[in-house]
Protein backbone atom coordinates (compact mmCIF):
# COMPACT_ATOMS: atom_id res chain seq x y z
CA UNK A 1 0.00 0.00 0.00
CA UNK A 2 1.43 3.42 -0.94
CA UNK A 3 1.49 6.39 0.93
CA UNK A 4 -1.62 8.18 -0.47
CA UNK A 5 -4.16 4.77 -0.34
CA UNK A 6 -2.87 4.24 2.81
CA UNK A 7 -4.23 7.89 3.89
CA UNK A 8 -7.22 8.06 2.10
CA UNK A 9 -7.85 4.70 4.22
CA UNK A 10 -6.50 5.93 7.26
CA UNK A 11 -8.98 9.03 7.00
CA UNK A 12 -11.88 7.45 5.98
CA UNK A 13 -11.71 4.71 8.41
CA UNK A 14 -11.69 8.14 10.74
CA UNK A 15 -14.32 9.73 9.77
CA UNK A 16 -16.71 6.48 10.33
CA UNK A 17 -15.58 6.51 13.73
CA UNK A 18 -16.31 10.42 13.85
CA UNK A 19 -19.33 10.34 12.45
CA UNK A 20 -20.52 6.85 14.05
CA UNK A 21 -22.51 8.53 17.05
CA UNK A 22 -24.66 10.44 14.09
CA UNK A 23 -25.54 7.48 12.48
CA UNK A 24 -27.26 6.06 15.90
CA UNK A 25 -28.63 9.33 16.08
CA UNK A 26 -30.07 9.22 12.68
CA UNK A 27 -31.04 5.64 13.18
CA UNK A 28 -33.59 7.50 15.77
CA UNK A 29 -34.48 10.90 15.53
CA UNK A 30 -37.57 11.31 13.82
CA UNK A 31 -36.24 13.47 10.96
CA UNK A 32 -39.02 13.65 8.59
CA UNK A 33 -41.66 14.81 11.12
CA UNK A 34 -39.39 17.48 12.38
CA UNK A 35 -38.55 18.93 9.47
CA UNK A 36 -41.98 19.08 8.44
CA UNK A 37 -43.25 22.69 7.52
CA UNK A 38 -46.92 21.84 8.91
CA UNK A 39 -49.28 20.19 11.58
CA UNK A 40 -50.63 17.69 9.07
CA UNK A 41 -47.27 16.71 8.02
CA UNK A 42 -45.53 16.33 11.41
CA UNK A 43 -48.34 14.42 12.96
CA UNK A 44 -48.22 12.07 9.87
CA UNK A 45 -44.54 11.73 10.31
CA UNK A 46 -45.05 10.80 13.72
CA UNK A 47 -47.57 8.30 12.89
CA UNK A 48 -50.86 9.97 14.41
CA UNK A 49 -52.91 9.49 11.13
CA UNK A 50 -56.27 9.55 13.35
CA UNK A 51 -56.03 12.09 16.49
CA UNK A 52 -59.20 12.13 19.16
CA UNK A 53 -59.41 14.88 21.55
CA UNK A 54 -59.33 13.47 25.22
CA UNK A 55 -60.39 15.34 28.44
CA UNK A 56 -57.38 13.54 30.46
CA UNK A 57 -54.72 15.71 29.54
CA UNK A 58 -53.57 18.12 31.66
CA UNK A 59 -51.94 20.79 29.28
CA UNK A 60 -50.81 23.46 31.81
CA UNK A 61 -49.09 26.85 29.97
CA UNK A 62 -49.47 30.99 30.03
CA UNK A 63 -52.41 32.55 28.21
CA UNK A 64 -50.08 35.21 27.01
CA UNK A 65 -46.56 34.93 26.57
CA UNK A 66 -44.64 38.10 26.46
CA UNK A 67 -41.38 36.26 25.00
CA UNK A 68 -41.83 33.47 22.86
CA UNK A 69 -38.32 32.46 23.68
CA UNK A 70 -39.11 30.78 26.49
CA UNK A 71 -42.66 29.39 26.93
CA UNK A 72 -42.79 26.85 29.60
CA UNK A 73 -45.11 23.90 29.21
CA UNK A 74 -46.16 20.85 31.02
CA UNK A 75 -48.15 17.86 30.07
CA UNK A 76 -49.87 15.52 31.98
CA UNK A 77 -51.36 12.37 30.47
CA UNK A 78 -53.83 10.48 32.85
CA UNK A 79 -54.90 8.00 29.80
CA UNK A 80 -53.78 4.45 30.73
CA UNK A 81 -51.04 3.44 29.32
CA UNK A 82 -49.52 6.33 28.07
CA UNK A 83 -46.35 5.59 25.90
CA UNK A 84 -45.03 8.87 24.75
CA UNK A 85 -46.27 12.67 24.73
CA UNK A 86 -45.68 15.20 21.44
CA UNK A 87 -45.69 18.86 21.26
CA UNK A 88 -46.43 20.64 18.66
CA UNK A 89 -47.13 24.73 18.08
CA UNK A 90 -49.05 24.73 14.78
CA UNK A 91 -47.61 28.44 13.56
CA UNK A 92 -43.77 27.65 14.57
CA UNK A 93 -41.70 27.13 11.18
CA UNK A 94 -41.47 23.31 11.69
CA UNK A 95 -44.15 22.85 14.22
CA UNK A 96 -42.69 19.27 15.63
CA UNK A 97 -40.99 20.40 19.23
CA UNK A 98 -40.46 17.22 20.96
CA UNK A 99 -41.45 13.85 21.23
CA UNK A 100 -41.21 12.46 24.58
CA UNK A 101 -41.46 8.11 25.09
CA UNK A 102 -42.08 6.93 28.78
CA UNK A 103 -40.70 3.34 29.82
CA UNK A 104 -40.01 1.43 32.74
CA UNK A 105 -42.31 2.89 35.30
CA UNK A 106 -41.37 6.88 33.88
CA UNK A 107 -44.39 8.69 34.64
CA UNK A 108 -46.51 10.25 31.77
CA UNK A 109 -45.29 13.69 32.58
CA UNK A 110 -42.87 16.42 31.49
CA UNK A 111 -42.16 20.33 31.88
CA UNK A 112 -40.08 21.91 29.28
CA UNK A 113 -39.63 25.21 27.57
CA UNK A 114 -40.25 26.17 23.94
CA UNK A 115 -40.22 28.65 21.49
CA UNK A 116 -43.08 30.16 20.10
CA UNK A 117 -43.09 32.63 16.95
CA UNK A 118 -45.95 34.12 16.79
CA UNK A 119 -48.79 33.44 18.44
CA UNK A 120 -50.53 30.16 17.73
CA UNK A 121 -52.09 27.26 18.85
CA UNK A 122 -50.08 24.68 21.26
CA UNK A 123 -51.19 20.82 20.82
CA UNK A 124 -49.86 17.95 23.08
CA UNK A 125 -50.42 14.41 21.27
CA UNK A 126 -50.62 11.52 23.78
CA UNK A 127 -49.79 7.78 22.67
CA UNK A 128 -51.43 5.45 24.53
CA UNK A 129 -52.23 1.65 23.56
CA UNK A 130 -51.08 2.37 19.91
CA UNK A 131 -54.06 5.27 19.79
CA UNK A 132 -53.46 9.18 19.36
CA UNK A 133 -55.14 11.63 21.61
CA UNK A 134 -54.52 15.21 21.90
CA UNK A 135 -55.67 18.75 23.65
CA UNK A 136 -54.63 22.02 22.55
CA UNK A 137 -54.25 25.39 23.63
CA UNK A 138 -54.32 29.18 22.40
CA UNK A 139 -51.18 31.01 23.21
CA UNK A 140 -50.96 35.35 22.81
CA UNK A 141 -47.47 35.59 22.11
CA UNK A 142 -46.09 39.57 22.54
CA UNK A 143 -42.62 38.64 20.91
CA UNK A 144 -41.50 36.04 18.85
CA UNK A 145 -38.84 33.99 19.99
CA UNK A 146 -37.65 32.13 16.66
CA UNK A 147 -34.27 33.03 15.63
CA UNK B 1 -17.47 21.98 32.54
CA UNK B 2 -19.49 21.82 36.11
CA UNK B 3 -21.85 24.23 34.62
CA UNK B 4 -22.75 22.27 31.25
CA UNK B 5 -25.46 20.52 33.01
CA UNK B 6 -27.31 20.11 36.19
CA UNK B 7 -29.71 17.40 38.16
CA UNK B 8 -31.32 17.07 40.76
CA UNK B 9 -33.33 13.89 42.07
CA UNK B 10 -36.37 14.22 44.90
CA UNK B 11 -38.12 11.60 46.06
CA UNK B 12 -41.85 12.58 48.10
CA UNK B 13 -44.38 10.26 48.28
CA UNK B 14 -42.96 7.64 46.54
CA UNK B 15 -42.35 9.69 43.46
CA UNK B 16 -39.37 10.92 41.92
CA UNK B 17 -39.00 14.18 40.54
CA UNK B 18 -35.85 14.44 38.11
CA UNK B 19 -35.11 18.11 37.03
CA UNK B 20 -32.40 18.74 34.10
CA UNK B 21 -31.12 22.22 33.16
CA UNK B 22 -28.67 21.61 29.84
CA UNK B 23 -26.08 24.32 28.53
CA UNK B 24 -26.83 24.75 24.83
CA UNK B 25 -27.27 27.24 22.19
CA UNK B 26 -30.55 25.35 20.66
CA UNK B 27 -29.93 27.53 17.31
CA UNK B 28 -32.43 26.37 14.59
CA UNK B 29 -30.58 27.62 11.44
CA UNK B 30 -32.76 30.38 10.34
CA UNK B 31 -31.49 32.69 12.92
CA UNK B 32 -28.91 35.61 11.41
CA UNK B 33 -26.10 36.78 12.83
CA UNK B 34 -24.47 40.86 13.54
CA UNK B 35 -23.36 40.43 9.62
CA UNK B 36 -26.38 38.80 8.20
CA UNK B 37 -24.58 35.63 8.36
CA UNK B 38 -27.07 32.62 8.75
CA UNK B 39 -25.86 31.00 12.18
CA UNK B 40 -26.26 26.93 11.36
CA UNK B 41 -28.37 24.60 13.11
CA UNK B 42 -27.13 23.20 16.56
CA UNK B 43 -29.54 21.95 18.78
CA UNK B 44 -29.82 18.35 21.08
CA UNK B 45 -32.11 15.95 19.02
CA UNK B 46 -31.91 12.98 21.88
CA UNK B 47 -32.08 13.41 25.19
CA UNK B 48 -32.18 9.84 26.86
CA UNK B 49 -32.37 9.24 31.11
CA UNK B 50 -31.88 5.95 33.02
CA UNK B 51 -32.70 4.86 36.16
CA UNK B 52 -30.04 2.45 37.41
CA UNK B 53 -29.13 1.34 33.57
CA UNK B 54 -32.89 0.93 32.51
CA UNK B 55 -33.75 3.64 29.98
CA UNK B 56 -36.94 5.27 31.23
CA UNK B 57 -37.47 8.31 28.83
CA UNK B 58 -36.26 8.69 25.49
CA UNK B 59 -36.98 12.72 24.26
CA UNK B 60 -36.60 13.01 20.61
CA UNK B 61 -36.23 17.55 20.30
CA UNK B 62 -36.55 19.95 17.30
CA UNK B 63 -35.58 23.28 16.91
CA UNK B 64 -37.82 24.34 18.87
CA UNK B 65 -37.30 23.37 22.55
CA UNK B 66 -35.69 26.38 24.17
CA UNK B 67 -31.94 27.92 24.41
CA UNK B 68 -30.56 26.26 27.32
CA UNK B 69 -32.78 23.52 27.87
CA UNK B 70 -34.86 22.43 30.82
CA UNK B 71 -36.74 19.42 31.59
CA UNK B 72 -38.86 17.72 34.23
CA UNK B 73 -39.90 13.98 34.10
CA UNK B 74 -41.08 11.85 36.98
CA UNK B 75 -40.43 8.33 38.22
CA UNK B 76 -42.34 5.74 40.11
CA UNK B 77 -40.02 2.47 39.74
CA UNK B 78 -37.08 4.72 41.54
CA UNK B 79 -35.73 4.43 45.34
CA UNK B 80 -33.64 6.47 47.51
CA UNK B 81 -29.96 6.44 46.26
CA UNK B 82 -30.62 4.76 42.86
CA UNK B 83 -28.69 6.28 40.04
CA UNK B 84 -30.36 8.01 37.06
CA UNK B 85 -28.31 8.86 34.13
CA UNK B 86 -29.01 11.73 31.65
CA UNK B 87 -27.72 11.99 28.28
CA UNK B 88 -27.82 14.16 25.58
CA UNK B 89 -26.49 14.13 21.86
CA UNK B 90 -27.11 17.27 19.10
CA UNK B 91 -27.00 17.31 15.53
CA UNK B 92 -23.13 17.80 15.72
CA UNK B 93 -22.61 14.81 17.39
CA UNK B 94 -21.90 16.16 20.52
CA UNK B 95 -22.94 14.89 23.59
CA UNK B 96 -22.81 14.84 27.32
CA UNK B 97 -23.68 12.84 30.08
CA UNK B 98 -24.97 13.56 33.85
CA UNK B 99 -25.53 11.56 36.95
CA UNK B 100 -27.64 11.72 40.29
CA UNK B 101 -28.80 9.88 43.09
CA UNK B 102 -31.96 9.90 43.79
CA UNK B 103 -32.85 11.59 47.55
CA UNK B 104 -35.46 12.37 49.74
CA UNK B 105 -37.36 15.19 49.39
Amino acid sequence: MNRRAWLTAATSALTLALLAPIRALARVWNKAAFESPNMKDALQGLGALQVGPSRDIVLVAPDLAENGAIVQVEVESRIANTEAIAILVEKNPTPLIANFIFSNGAEPYIVTRIKMAETSELRAIIKADGRYYSVSKTIEVAQGGCG
Amino acid sequence: MADMMKIRARQKDGITEVKVLMAHPMETGRRKNDFNEVVPAHFIQLVTATLSGKTVLEAQWGTGISKNPYLTFRLKSAKIGDQITVNWIDNKGESLTIDAVVEAA
